[in-house]
């Protein structure tokens, strides 16, 4: 029987034997590799915790590896092909870049190892046996739709900046940017373009590399463009700390509204202190949980994971995290979200 | 001896009637307009960064208009560059004794972790966790000033290994966890210091800027009126003649080292006002902005050549093309166009004055 015919009978089941996978036993000297983008990140901290838990819980092998900085490449290519010498039952992976690692996935892939990229899809996503990933445009869509609900008729007039992530226009980044602009009612054109919106309430985009020093200086450059900016997207909670900084330099801090995406617990804390107003969490512990599950059962009977319906991957969750609920977006309050954070 | 010859004596002194009056000099050939251009430049090694940074603000000036000229806005581009700015000084103590310090930003952050550690989070009082990161950053400029002095290592291996290692300790000491800025104003408001500002007219001068001008007008100070500072000139120009010299290279070596890390515990302090938190993943390629700086300032990369002023202008230079062409509306990535040109030229006018003939 050929693998793709393997493939196809199995997928039917797969959902079923999902659930079950909890329970799966280890058989033996199953050992699984998690290759995250960097060990310094939080996300990816707690995403090795996640693993390392599961791994125990089922008894089985976990060999861990990390790029040097994201964006690292070879450290992982490096870390593919230990794996696959060290006879490893299955790979988990965050790519550093979602093209260049396909070959040596796909070598991975003829040896016999089911590899789950985790967080960031592969382009294509079929590069890889699955992915468990947040839902990242749903998680810009819940905050872009609290946005637009909190400001009520003023929406209209709203004028909104972007704080994005680096030059690049990586996925996570196109998908957060444009999934805030569907939720708050704006047209995008191109779905993975960031900064090709004709509406004129946006003030305009800016790059942050993700961390408080460059959402300050991004927020200040949009601030000298228009100081009447109210509503602020940022890519992640350091931007948005960041960027909260510039508004009270300028003496405007209750001006705007700042919304975010990841669930960090300083992020979390933020939302209680009232400089995030919303920010969408996702789950890297049950991401890795997740994958460990499904490489235990791989190994066992050959279970391929499932994708969720009408998702190109298996989603694992978002949640809006607001002490201000509206209707018709669901949320948790942040004393809830400081059960649940990561980092 | 009296004051005719004597008869009969030979006069040697009439022959000096007829003798060149002159001392002896090299010939000249007449230079021309770009050899003179050369020559000034060579004298005066700030002139090309400080036409750079007037032409940049006057041709910005017309493209982005008011919104660019208001001192509002000149004085954001001074508070953006102030970190960078401070680094860039401490990169130019080690750049003149042509070495290269690639670990100045992680001393920096690493420096941020320490303080915010401990008076935020270990109830320290914020005075003496600050002395504590100041004593830290010469104690990391001390293992790089020893790794190239006692173990040879060239400052571009010893600060390569040393970034990392410092990084890595930021990663350890701050779990990678930023501290957020309502727990500094809570617990240790001192540290955010140089947050603080001033106001004159429509321009805001924060403490962070002023401490940049003042790093660079001290160092400049010691760097052209103090021995030691001639000292570290003619290490950088040459390290064997300096030392048939008499001078104490290896020492000095150390003390640049000691002193660069002392200014970039000051950038921590400095930059934890900018920030406004503690995020250890702030910074990550501070040291090749410093270093762009630096270059785009006219100090040569081949040591013992150029001003301290130099690394200011540099630094000036990238804020006002990030501001100019962000306020014209042209995509970030032509930013990191200009910036990657603006050093290519730089470097290559260096090597161009630095052929200057006699």
């Amino acid at each position: 029987m050929t693998n793709t015919l393997k493939t196809l009978l199995l997928s039917g089941a797969a959902a079923v034997a999902f659930t079950g996978m909890a329970q799966a036993q280890a058989s033996g000297d199953v050992t699984a590799c998690l290759i995250t983008k960097t060990d310094t990140n939080p996300f990816f901290v707690k995403m090795r915790e996640g693993a390392t838990a599961a791994a125990e819980a089922a008894g089985i092998t976990l060999q861990t590896y990390a790029g040097a900085i994201d964006g690292d490449v070879e450290s992982q290519v490096a870390a593919v092909e230990t794996c696959i010498a060290a006879g490893a039952s299955g790979i988990l992976i965050t790519p550093s870049d979602s093209r260049a690692l396909e070959p040596v996935i796909t070598q991975a892939r003829d040896a016999g190892l089911l590899v789950i990229a985790l967080d960031t899809p592969f382009e294509p996503a079929d590069t890889a046996d699955a992915t468990f990933a947040t839902d990242n445009f749903e998680a810009g869509r819940l905050i872009g739709a609290w946005a637009a609900a909190t400001m009520g008729d003023a929406a209209a007039d709203a004028r909104i900046a972007t704080l994005d992530l680096n030059p690049s226009q990586v996925s996570v980044d196109y998908l957060r940017n444009q999934g805030f602009m569907t939720g708050f009612g704006i047209e995008v054109n191109d779905p993975t373009r960031i900064g090709d919106e004709d509406d004129a309430r946006i003030v305009g985009h800016d790059v942050t590399n993700g961390s408080a020093e460059g959402g300050r200086t991004a927020m200040e450059n949009l601030l000298q463009i228009d100081s009447g900016i109210n509503l602020v997207y940022t890519i992640n909670e350091p931007a948005a700390a960041g960027a909260y900084e510039a508004l009270s330099a300028f003496g405007i801090a209750d001006q705007a509204l700042i919304v975010s995406v990841d669930g960090g617990c300083p992020g979390v804390r933020d939302v209680a202190a009232g400089v995030i107003g919303a920010t969408a969490m996702q789950f890297p512990l049950r991401m890795a949980s997740l994958g460990i599950e499904a490489i235990i059962a791989h190994a066992n009977d050959g279970t391929m994971p499932a994708n969720t319906e009408g998702l190109e991957f298996f989603n694992t969750g978002v949640m809006l995290v607001t002490d201000q609920p509206v209707d018709g977006v669901e949320s948790i309050t942040s004393a809830e979200a400081l059960d649940l954070c990561w980092g | 001896m009296s004051d005719t010859p004597k008869p009969g004596g030979q006069d040697y002194e009439a022959r000096l009637k007829t003798s060149a009056t002159t001392l002896a000099e090299f010939d000249h050939a007449p230079r021309g307009v770009i050899g003179t251009i050369q020559h000034v430049l060579h004298a005066n090694p700030t002139f090309v960064p400080v036409i750079v940074l007037v032409a940049s603000i006057a041709v910005f000036g017309v493209i982005a208009g008011e919104r660019f000229f208001s001192p509002f806005n000149l004085s954001l581009i001074l508070q953006q560059v102030s970190i960078i700015g401070i680094l860039a000084a401490a990169q130019t103590l080690i750049i003149l004794t042509a070495g290269i310090d690639l670990s100045v930003a992680a001393i920096m952050v690493l420096m941020s972790v320490i303080s915010g550690k401990l008076a935020v989070q270990f109830g320290v009082p914020a005075p003496i966790a600050l002395l504590v990161s100041f004593a830290g950053g010469i104690a990391a400029g001390y293992l790089n000033g020893w790794l190239v002095t006692k173990i040879k290592l060239p400052p571009f291996i010893a600060t390569l290994g040393t970034w990392n290692v410092f990084f890595a300790l930021v990663l350890w000491l701050s779990g990678a966890q930023s501290i957020r800025g309502a727990d500094i104003d809570a617990t240790a408001p001192l540290l955010k210091f140089f947050g603080n500002t001033i106001q004159i007219g429509d321009a805001r001068l924060t403490f962070g800027t002023i401490l940049m001008i003042l790093v660079f007008v001290a160092l400049w100070y010691v760097l052209n009126k103090t021995a030691w500072g001639r000292h570290v000139y003619m290490i950088g120009d040459d390290k064997e003649a300096a030392e048939l010299a008499g001078i104490r290279t290896d020492r000095t070596l150390r003390q640049v080292y000691m002193l660069a890390g002392f200014i970039c515990a000051l950038a921590a302090w400095a930059s934890i006002g900018r920030v406004g938190s503690i995020s250890p993943q702030s910074f990550y390629e501070g040291n090749l902005e410093s270093i762009t700086a630096v270059v785009i300032g006219g100090i040569s990369l081949f040591g013992g050549r150029g001003s301290i002023m130099g690394a200011l202008f540099g630094a000036l230079i990238v804020g006002v093309f990030q501001s100019g062409l962000r306020l014209a509306g042209v995509d970030v990535l032509w930013q990191v166009f200009a910036i990657g040109w603006l050093i290519i030229i730089a470097v290559a006018i260096d090597q161009w004055i630095r052929k200057v003939s006699a």
